[in-house]
């Protein structure tokens, strides 16, 4: 009995249960909902799947409204945002074209991905069916399964991928190691040395100052501002500015704005309040747009809110897949801040 | 206010070089013919205050080093918030890379995580299931090491040609720093081994606090090596851009592998082959297959100066050739260097003893008389293995593995001391 409370009263003093195999008595037990919350990796075989299902016309809806505005409505990917689909048959050319039909060697890598990371900027958002849904479009989109396929835990694992034996475990030290290793060369070594490339023929360098120019470092004081020579500028609230600038976060990935803003898989909003619309330079507009700009319609406070509640009613066939803010209060903070963030 | 680009100094400085070069080939150069007003006329600060203690409570570099710092490359990636940006290698000297200038990479941005709000779990194969607080980390035993980190896309973009002209965008995804840790391997046993049995083909799955979940498997052989469970970094708290409070560093290993935001460990029979592993972080061959698990950093170097970024500007005379060389791995054992494109070599000195798994710095001094130079450096580590050149690497991978490109980079330096990024034959 004294043993007994002994031993309670050392798990009283550290908080920490005593265990066998512990030499520091450090942490404390995982509970098995905590693990539950944050164990969700899922493995080759579908080993981690929770059960569900989801069909490829499902996919296509849950598709273009979470992931085309990056990845394309068919998967195709915008500018620079990942290709999920295409490319077969390229993995030997010059550029491969790396997608989930052409490279990725496990079905498991993608739902797992899509689960856990995406949608980009909103991630860890997407409930299990939608994301077997997703992964069946994916999958459709690479011609890999028909229009009326649903992928489910139970078939899961019966999904063949194309590139499954197209990866080979490190051989490097076979390959390399073996003959680039020993005494090197001192003298003597090639017959003659040419140029055959220059770095500066390419010109894709971005522009930095050499070591002989010193950049101009913003001054710390700020000059004061003379009376009258600002425009006058209804007085921004900075609450509302900062709660905007975080309903931003939703539209960042595809939208810029402030300094050297430029067109991404939307438009740069810079001056958006009282601009025409569909008048970004160099971005390609739906029809739609482009009609508003022809006829001279501009943004202003109601028909920039009206658009961010409902894109596709405000404008229909609009290219933004985001389907809108639903709160009042997140129009107002955001037009606050692309009013603020604009330069 | 003063003009930082109009410095006393710095005109001075460049007046100098011009006198040098003007004046003749030699180091020490013409007699001067007028005295120093630097010398001969009171100049501001030796007359009047400077800031007092306390002006910047934690300290940033002097404006007029304000061109020493990060960049990234526009065009390579659809959204600074997944991207990476490159360490101004070009002109930092010694091994240590300061925290405020180490290259960043993030996959859904950098977080802001508070120690408080931290949490660390480990779970899967072991005897009891932990989850561990900041604080709880600093009560285990730690110690301090010196690792590099490079991006295995460091050098990327040159495997079809010379791309980007400068070391910062060619070498700049690498970082060198003492780290402050703990062994990863107490915290395993901590949660007990002896579910994990024999520990044949167990793996240790690392997973990120942050958006991208970034996760990676390592083997647990690696895992009960040298990995370490990483707070402080040069002595400080890490940047909240390098993992702030808790990072995973995972020496001479790529630096994906190195999480940050470290969350959750899993012992495992498998790996995961999560979207690290297998779409990305794999190197495809000439005829498509791809390697993967290719961890290991392999021996490489660059000459950090002269180089694009940092010309010769001081005239004809002395010129120290310095540069990097880190081996995933263990130690730097040798540097060559050669300015005639790779005909001739000689070796450098190493500015101390490396240590393993960590920047070498080296230096040939060296005479320059205005002569192109085709600059090459070329490292060996103490597995004997030698640095490639670009020939012999395509010669077996192609031009398509984008990651692990360790091939020697060749500077042409011309007759006024610029330096141009080129491939030579």
């Amino acid at each position: 009995m004294l043993k007994y409370l002994n031993i309670l009263a050392a798990l009283v003093l550290s908080a920490t249960p005593l265990m066998a195999q512990s030499k520091y008595g450090l942490g404390r037990p995982a509970l098995p909902q905590e693990v539950a919350a944050w164990d969700h990796d899922v493995r080759p075989g579908g080993i981690g799947l929770p059960p569900g299902s989801g069909d490829v016309l499902t996919g296509e809806t849950v598709f273009a409204d979470k992931c085309a505005a990056c990845h394309g409505d068919f998967a195709e990917g915008v500018g620079n945002w990942p290709k999920l689909a295409g490319g077969d048959g390229t993995l030997a050319n010059k550029d491969p074209v790396k997608t989930v039909g052409s490279y990725w060697p496990y079905l498991s890598t993608v739902w797992d991905y899509v689960n856990r990371s995406m949608p980009f900027g909103n991630a860890q958002t997407i409930t299990p069916d939608e994301v077997y849904a997703i992964v069946a479009y994916i999958l459709y989109s690479n011609y890999m399964v028909d229009e009326d396929f649903t992928l489910s835990n139970e078939n899961f694992a019966d999904v063949e991928m194309l590139n499954v034996s197209g990866f080979i475990m490190d051989d490097r030290d076979q390959a390399e190691y073996a003959i680039w290793r020993g005494e090197p060369c001192m003298s003597g070594c090639k017959d003659k040395v040419e140029i055959t490339m220059r770095a500066t023929v390419l010109d894709v360098t971005p522009d930095t100052p050499s070591d002989t120019t010193v950049i101009e470092v913003a001054a710390t004081d700020t000059p004061e501002e003379a009376p009258g020579t600002m425009p006058e500028v209804a007085a921004i609230d900075p609450e509302l500015v900062a709660a905007g600038a975080k309903v931003y976060k939703k539209c960042a990935a595809c939208h810029k704005i402030g300094a050297g803003a430029k067109n991404g898989s939307g438009p740069q909003l810079n001056g958006i309040i009282g601009r025409l619309m569909g008048s970004a330079d160099g971005f390609k507009y739906s029809k739609g747009f482009n009609a508003a700009a022809q006829e001279g319609r501009h943004w202003d406070d109601e028909t920039l809110g009206a658009f961010l509640t409902k894109p596709r009613d405000f404008m229909k066939g609009t290219k933004m897949s985001f389907g809108g803010l639903k709160k009042s209060e997140d129009i107002n903070a955001i037009l606050a801040y692309l009013q603020s963030a604009s330069e | 206010m003063e003009d930082a680009t109009r410095s006393p100094s710095r005109r001075a400085f460049l007046r100098g070089s011009a006198v040098a070069l003007a004046g003749s080939v030699t180091a020490r150069g013409a007699m001067a013919q007028t005295a120093d007003p630097l010398i001969t006329e009171l100049q501001p600060w030796a007359s009047l205050t400077g800031d007092g203690v306390d002006a910047t409570p934690y300290g940033l570099p002097i404006k007029y080093e304000a061109d020493v710092i990060r960049r990234n490359v526009p065009w390579l990636t659809a959204d600074t918030i997944s991207s990476i940006n490159f360490t101004p290698i070009h002109a930092l000297d010694g091994t240590i890379t300061p925290q405020g200038c180490a290259f960043e990479r993030h996959h859904s941005g950098a977080i802001e995580l508070r120690k408080d709000d931290y949490r660390l779990m480990i779970n899967g194969l072991v005897d009891q299931e932990l989850v561990f607080t900041y604080a709880d980390l600093e009560r285990f035993p730690r110690e301090n090491h010196v690792y590099f980190c490079e991006c295995a896309a460091n050098t990327g973009m040159e495997w079809a040609g010379a791309q980007l002209n400068g070391a910062q965008f060619t070498h700049g995804m690498i970082h060198n720093m003492e780290y402050t840790g703990v062994p990863l391997r107490l915290l395993l046993e901590e949660a007990g081994l002896t579910a994990a049995g024999d520990m044949a083909d167990k793996w240790v799955y690392v997973e990120g606090a942050d958006a991208s979940s970034n996760g990676r498997s390592i083997p647990i052989e690696k895992a009960l090596d040298d990995v370490l469970v990483a707070f402080k970094a040069n002595g400080e708290a890490l940047r909240k851009e390098h993992g702030y409070p808790v990072r995973l560093v995972v020496p001479g290993w790529e630096g994906n592998m190195w999480v940050k935001w470290l969350r959750r460990i899993e012992i495992m029979d498998g790996p995961v082959e999560s979207r690290e592993e297998t779409s990305k972080y794999t190197d495809v061959l000439a005829d498509g297959t791809a390697r993967k698990f290719t961890w290991v950093m392999d021996a490489k170097s660059v000459i950090t100066a002269p180089s694009p970024q940092s010309p010769i500007i001081h005239g004809h005379g002395p010129l120290v050739i310095t540069g990097l060389a880190w081996s995933g791995h263990g130690q730097i054992t040798r540097v060559d260097v050669s300015t005639d494109g790779g005909v001739t070599w000689q070796t450098a000195r190493l500015g101390k003893q490396g240590d393993t798994k960590a920047l070498t710095r080296f230096y040939l001094d060296t005479q320059w008389t205005g002569e192109e130079m085709l600059l090459q450096s070329r490292a060996m580590d103490e597995t004997g293995y030698v640095q490639p050149t670009k020939h012999a690497l395509r010669a077996i991978r192609g031009e398509n593995s984008v990651y692990h490109n360790n091939c020697i980079q060749t500077w042409h330096v011309n007759a006024k001391g610029e330096a141009e990024n080129v491939e030579v034959s």
